[in-house]
């Protein structure tokens, strides 16, 4: 008997994996679902007032049963609500949609991944971080290859304005005294800003003790068209595609 | 302990004149039932505001937005917390005298959270109403239920998140469920027994004057809710009070027509509900710009006469202000940028622009559905005679969906994003009604969903987006005093007195905050 309860465990655990469905026609109607009931607050995934959908990993939700369950639960406390009116089909073909939305589909790369690296670490380290190393003046790219495709990837590192990530606008501080002070603007309130220089130093700068602050509208990152080889960006592609984080 | 306090403190008030005593509380939503947030007190003025602390605090133990509107009597304040609860504290101190908890079903159907915006009081009974539709009556020295009555049934998508208003011998509760094509309503209920006195709809029923103004029988989804709290002109018996969008919110092609009475200002006779006038802001709207905003009933000259007006700042990006007794359009004016229309005609009637109706694609539209400002409350000053009203301007895209209806689910047929690539820019104007424009107006870096005190010491209170409690100059604007909660502002500042002593309180983040010398 004792033995019994893992077994029934791990059989209803990998049933209830196996309830999101993948196949196009369930995706297609998660779809549906989705601008019926998420749409609203979760935009297209990434663009509404909620949470960020279009994330491979999503807080709430690390397990497809996880996300099962908010999707029939909410969350309490939140803004998110209850399913109403839906089925549990119609639950799991959502759940299916919602976890499709942060996914780039795995697919081979042309390239060198361990080339790739080394470019990485030459050229894009100094600025970026993967697995705890690198720096702090762009976004981490741990996971950058389960959220972009090989092509977005490509066009980001040839024109770094193609594609933004908010929250890493960099700003230009200049005070009354003459000092400059530049870096990511990692917060900034009705009174004050804070700035976080590439040695990670913070700065909180009060507004009234600044003579100017500006903020560059474009990325503070270069753009690397006509100055890496095609060899060496297809090896930088297939490295940053096969960061997939903890996925 | 509490039951010992409280018989001092009203001995204590008892010894006060009256009118001191009438001024030391806080005792309907708006301050008074003319709906201007505004306290007659002035210990607290330009001088000494900048020595300002905040004396107590209350947290409540839910992470819902917490909107309350705090209602002050005799030393306690009475607060609604998420999701249909209720709490009384000492003002002295913060301290908890009872706790009102609601059991609610599941599956209450909300678009915005679960959320409250405040309590009445009257007499010996605080009233609630609640996220399943009821009214209730509590007992206002134990918080025990004296009476509950269903509303509606929320199963069909209704809910109550508004403050009730007590005129006389009925207490008035409206409706939520916008988004989910109910029909909109005001009801009256008896005080003492909760049995119902009259129910004004805000859509017609088939047969009804104005039923032609939707499209077969669309009024029947046609929501134009009413989810925040009458404004009540005591001397022409008139309640004045704000309807919601039209359902569905961002298409308009099943419901053809004005969709009356969506986007209007209701001016019903108080002792039976019926429709005295209205005015409709937003005719036949498709992006979801509720006009609910707390009507502001103000005794004003007006091109050479004293008239009675109401002033409206509207979530559509115009000004208007009205004659209260006829309904008369006097004043209409673009006070946030808005791209929507061409103006309006002579009789405040919007010139709609072509194309900027919600499409399958997306179609970018000033303001943005949050709208140029909304359920935050304004705050009108007697003593400066200008409208202080909390503003965003930030455009919107609009994209339309699918419209059909199902009882009880979201009825929405379409969303909107904020425009990519802008921040939103946001300020507390001062305006004035005479002219239609801001005489100054404080930017903030992030819109704030904070209401706005104004007081007879000169100051004007509110919250920043990020949290910060401020007070300003309420002449110039200038910046006198801030406090960061680190949390965000949903909700209308109060003032009352306390042992003697003016505090002002609000509600951010997940607690109350008073502040005083």
């Amino acid at each position: 008997m004792l033995h019994r309860v893992p077994v029934l465990l791990v059989l209803s655990a990998w049933a209830a994996q196996a309830q999101i469905p993948k196949d196009p026609a369930s995706l297609a109607a998660g779809k549906k679902l989705y601008e019926y009931y998420c749409a609203f607050c979760h935009g297209k995934g990434d663009d509404g007032f909620a949470a960020n959908l279009m994330s491979p990993q999503l807080p709430h939700a690390p397990t497809d049963n996880a996300l099962i369950n908010i999707i029939r639960s909410g969350i309490p406390g939140t803004d998110m609500p209850a399913s109403a009116g839906m089925t549990d089909r119609e639950v799991r073909q959502l759940a299916g949609f919602v976890r499709a939305l942060g996914r780039s589909a795995p697919q081979s790369v042309a390239g060198d991944t361990a080339k790739g690296a080394a470019a990485f670490r030459s050229r894009c380290a100094g600025c970026h971080m993967v697995n705890g190393s690198g720096g702090r003046m762009g976004p981490d790219l741990s996971d950058v290859g389960a959220k972009r495709s090989p092509a977005n990837l490509r066009t980001s590192i040839l024109d770094a304005n193609a594609s933004i990530v908010p929250g890493w606008a960099v700003a230009h501080v200049t005070l009354n005294d003459g000092l400059a002070v530049s870096g990511v603007k990692i917060n900034e309130d009705q009174f004050s800003v804070m700035i976080r220089e590439a040695d990670g130093k913070i700065h909180h700068i009060d507004k009234d003790s600044a003579r100017e602050i500006g903020v560059d509208p474009k990325s503070s990152m270069p753009s690397y068209k006509g100055a890496i080889p095609d060899g060496e960006l297809n090896d930088l592609v297939a490295y940053l595609f096969s960061l997939r984080g903890g996925m | 302990m509490s039951a010992s306090f409280l018989r001092i403190f009203r001995v204590a008030l008892a010894l006060v004149p009256a009118a001191f005593a009438q001024d030391a509380d806080w005792t309907t939503f708006s301050g008074n039932t003319l709906g201007p947030r505004f306290s007659p007190l002035k210990q607290i003025d330009r001088s000494n505001v900048g020595r300002m602390k905040p004396l107590w605090s209350y947290q409540i133990d839910k992470t819902d937005k917490f909107e309350a509107s705090p209602i002050v009597r005799d030393g306690i304040m009475y607060i609604s917390e998420p999701p249909s609860d209720v709490t009384a504290l000492e003002t002295r101190s913060g301290k908890v005298l009872w706790k009102y908890r609601r059991v609610l079903p599941d599956n209450v159907p909300v678009c915005c959270g679960k959320v409250n915006r405040g309590v009445a009081i009257e007499g010996d009974k605080v009233y609630l109403g609640t996220l399943d539709a009821h009214l209730l009556a509590l007992d206002a020295s134990t918080g025990h239920v004296v009476w509950d009555a269903t509303a509606a049934p929320y199963q069909k998508g209704y809910s109550s998140t508004v403050a009730p208003v007590v005129v006389k011998d009925i207490v008035i509760i409206g409706s939520a469920g916008g988004e989910f094509g109910v029909r909109g309503y005001l009801a009256a209920y008896n005080k003492d027994t909760g049995k119902e006195v009259w129910r004004t709809w805000t859509v017609p029923a088939k047969g009804e004057k104005g039923t032609d103004s939707w499209k077969g029988d669309s009024y029947r989804s046609g929501s134009a809710t009413t989810w925040v709290p009458a404004s009540y002109d005591p001397t022409l018996n008139m309640l004045y009070v704000g309807t919601g969008n039209p359902g569905p919110d961002w298409a308009g092609g099943s419901r053809e027509g004005d969709n009356l009475y969506s986007d209007s200002l209701l001016a019903l006779d108080a002792a039976t509900g019926k429709l005295k006038w209205y005015f409709q802001f937003t005719p036949h709207d498709v992006h979801d710009w509720d006009a609910t905003q707390v009507p502001v009933l103000a005794d004003l000259p007006w091109r050479g006469q004293n008239r009675k007006l109401v002033l409206f700042a509207n979530r559509n990006a115009f000004y208007y202000v009205l004659d209260r007794e006829s309904g008369q359009y006097l004043l209409g004016k673009e006070y946030v940028r808005q791209t929507w229309s061409k103006g309006l005609d002579d009789k405040g009637r919007p010139l709609v622009a072509p194309g900027t109706d919600p499409t399958p694609s997306g179609n970018m539209v000033y303001p943005n559905s949050p709208g140029a400002t909304n359920y935050q409350a304004p705050s009108f000053s007697p003593v400066t005679r200008l409208h202080y009203v909390m503003t965003r301007d930030e455009g919107g895209v609009f994209y339309s969906g699918d419209d059909a209806y199902r009882e009880g689910n979201w009825f929405l047929a379409g969303r909107f994003i904020s425009k990519p690539g802008e921040d939103a820019k946001a300020a507390i104007k001062a305006m004035e009604p005479s002219t239609g424009a801001a005489k100054w107006e404080y930017p903030l870096v992030f819109p704030s969903w904070a209401g706005i005190l104004s007081t007879a010491g000169g100051i004007v209170f509110s919250a920043t987006g990020d949290g910060d409690a401020i007070a300003l100059d309420d002449s110039t604007g200038k910046l006198l005093w801030k406090f960061p909660t680190g949390g965000r502002p949903y909700a209308n500042p109060v003032s009352y007195m306390s042992e003697g002593k003016q505090q002002i309180a609000i509600c951010i983040g997940h607690a109350v905050y008073a502040f005083g010398m």
